[in-house]
């Protein structure tokens, strides 16, 4: 245990240093606080937004910011430390691959988990300090905790990209291409088939279609609860599916958990 | 007699169609330094990973202190085991004192602890900076503090003088030497270095993954059998003249003696009243090196040639 923390200790000390805790942060509140006050401007008027509106415009931004700040976060943790030999010197340590595994996405993880705690708990305290709806709160918790385990699920996969790369220049491109699979082209699959079949696709396939990505499980969560008006797109079909947000969060729990465990076994098998 | 701390026995390591190492047999004792040298992919790294425990041999047993060091229950030993690698480039943004005292933590040591061994490699005066801003020896340095953690018995240095100065080198073979008087093990895995063999109790020489020799200094200079240069001055030519001296003689009025024959050559060299000196060299580890490289070589060329005549 010792060991786990030592290392999530440096990771997140590393994410202060490099300035990456502010930053994220500074991106989610500007964004969260921003659309939840000029969030209806398209509509002709300026003021906080009703929290429908500020949920499924915060979603769709963050759907694709989170997965990329979490690849970028994370994409050389190890295939960086390779090409600078401090992964081989490490695993001389009394320190198995297990524990830097988990030490790394602590420490990772909890720069994420801290920055969308920060960044969004800003904009829910702000509609609550305005609207004393407990309901904001009970929304904003969903929102906020859908959004680490994003970020964390694709921590994890960074982890796996990292760990097959043998450069990391190689890893970098390798994690654009999988930020731009689950966040646009798996959609638009998704849409050319609903499409292109005739809706022969019943609802339940459909969903249960987009449990394979990630980020389509978290629009689900916070789209699920809200005016379908508010809402388009492939998701506008599947939202009606009778899954409840605390089925999506395990499902997107699981997400998380699945990548770690794969890395896990490939950093076992891992040549140094 | 005590068991070795580090004995690899018959141990072979092959990388796909490469064998890294093959039957390597060697037992380091407590206390002793092994001078391991061999050229870039000799398997010098391999040997090192082997013992650390890093990878695991193909065939053939290692053991460390008693166990298995790429098994699970040896871990709690690595706290006794220092490792410098030949390249590492420590993390950039951080403070030495800090990726010094990350790397102690690992291995359950104190801050204070770093701050003591970055004195004593020298270069506290420079831990509050980035690691970026180093230099390159300062970098080894830091390197070597932190092989140093935890007071080790079993060291593994792979290039450890690389980019030291002389004066940085003197110091470290002075801390070599007190860790060998603390009973450590060392190993110090290099190519060649001048200065190196007052500071090795036996060397190891290998390449292409197998061992070439293994030995003292002493022994492998007598297998080897390297004549000794002997440098008298004050003849004038009279060498050339003299029927003893004449057929040791280099061209260079340089005497190449066959170490059987030196206190002979001597004896008549003194008896000369006009010599007025005389200096006596010993092959050094360099030509022992040279030595037993070529001679591997020379017997692959062998073999080459002669399965090429019973292929044809």
């Amino acid at each position: 245990m010792r060991e786990i923390i030592t290392v999530a200790n440096k990771e997140f000390r590393d994410g202060l240093r490099n300035s990456w805790l502010l930053s994220i942060t500074l991106i989610f509140a500007v964004l969260s606080v921003g659309l939840t006050y000029f969030g209806a401007a398209a509509s002709g008027t300026v003021g906080i937004t009703s929290l429908s509106t500020t949920i499924a415009s915060l979603a769709s931004l963050a759907v694709f910011l989170i997965p990329l700040i979490a690849l970028l976060l994370s994409y050389d943790s190890f295939v960086g430390e390779q090409e600078g030999g401090t992964l081989l010197l490490l695993l001389t340590y009394p320190l198995s691959k297990n524990q830097l595994l988990l030490g790394k996405f602590f420490g990772q993880g909890g720069i994420i988990a801290l920055a969308t705690l920060l960044g969004f708990g800003a904009s829910a305290l702000l509609l609550f300090i305005k609207h004393s709806d407990f309901a904001i709160l009970e929304t904003f918790a969903y929102f906020i905790i859908s959004a680490t385990l994003l970020g964390l699920s694709f921590t994890a996969i960074a982890y796996i990209i990292s760990l097959v790369a043998s450069e990391k220049s190689k890893a970098a491109g390798a994690a654009l291409i999988t930020w731009f699979f689950f966040a646009l082209v798996f959609d638009l699959a998704l849409l050319a088939i609903l499409v292109g079949t005739d809706s022969g696709l019943s609802q339940t396939t459909l969903t249960q279609l987009m449990m394979l990505n990630p980020a389509d499980i978290f629009r689900l969560v916070n789209l699920a609860g809200l005016d379908s008006s508010d809402v388009n797109g492939a998701l506008a079909v599947a939202i009606n599916a009778n899954l409840s947000q605390a089925q999506l969060l395990s499902i997107l729990l699981a997400w998380v958990i699945a990548p770690l465990a794969i890395a896990s076994v490939i950093f076992r098998h891992k040549k140094l | 007699m005590k068991t070795p701390l580090v004995s690899l026995e018959n141990v072979s390591k092959h990388y796909k169609d490469l064998s890294a190492l093959s039957a390597i047999n060697l037992h380091l004792a407590q206390g002793e330094v092994l001078g391991l040298f061999g050229h870039n992919g000799a398997g010098k790294t391999t040997m090192m990973k082997l013992i650390l425990g890093v990878i695991s041999p193909d065939s053939g047993t290692a053991s460390v202190m008693g166990m298995k060091p790429d098994d699970k229950s040896a871990w709690h030993m690595r706290t006794k085991m220092g490792y410098l690698p030949e390249n590492v480039m420590f993390y950039e943004q951080l403070t030495g004192l800090e990726v010094l005292t990350y790397f102690a933590r690992l291995k359950g040591q104190s801050k204070t602890h770093a701050k003591a061994l970055l004195e004593q490699v020298g270069i506290a005066h420079a831990m509050g900076r980035p690691v970026k801003t180093y230099s390159k020896g300062m970098r080894q340095r830091l390197g070597l503090a932190q092989a140093f953690i935890g007071e080790p018995k079993l060291l593994l240095l792979d290039e450890p003088t690389v980019g030291l100065d002389p004066s940085a080198t003197a110091e470290f073979y002075l801390s070599v030497d007190q860790l060998k008087m603390q009973g450590t093990s060392v190993v110090l895995c290099s190519h060649v270095l001048p200065g190196v063999e007052q500071h090795i109790d036996r060397a190891m020489i290998i390449s292409g993954g197998k061992t070439l020799a293994l030995g003292t200094i002493a022994e492998l200079r007598a297998q080897a059998n390297l004549p000794i240069k002997i440098k008298p001055q004050g003849l004038n030519g009279a060498l050339t003249k003299d029927r003893l001296l004449k057929p040791y003689l280099d061209g260079s009025e340089n005497l190449q003696v066959p170490e059987q024959e030196k206190l002979k050559v001597l004896r008549h060299l003194l008896a000369d009243e006009s010599l007025r000196d005389v200096t006596v060299e010993s092959a050094n580890l360099e030509q022992v090196y040279q030595y037993y490289l070529a001679k591997a070589e020379q017997m692959q060329t062998e073999r080459k040639t002669k399965s090429n005549k019973a292929g044809a």
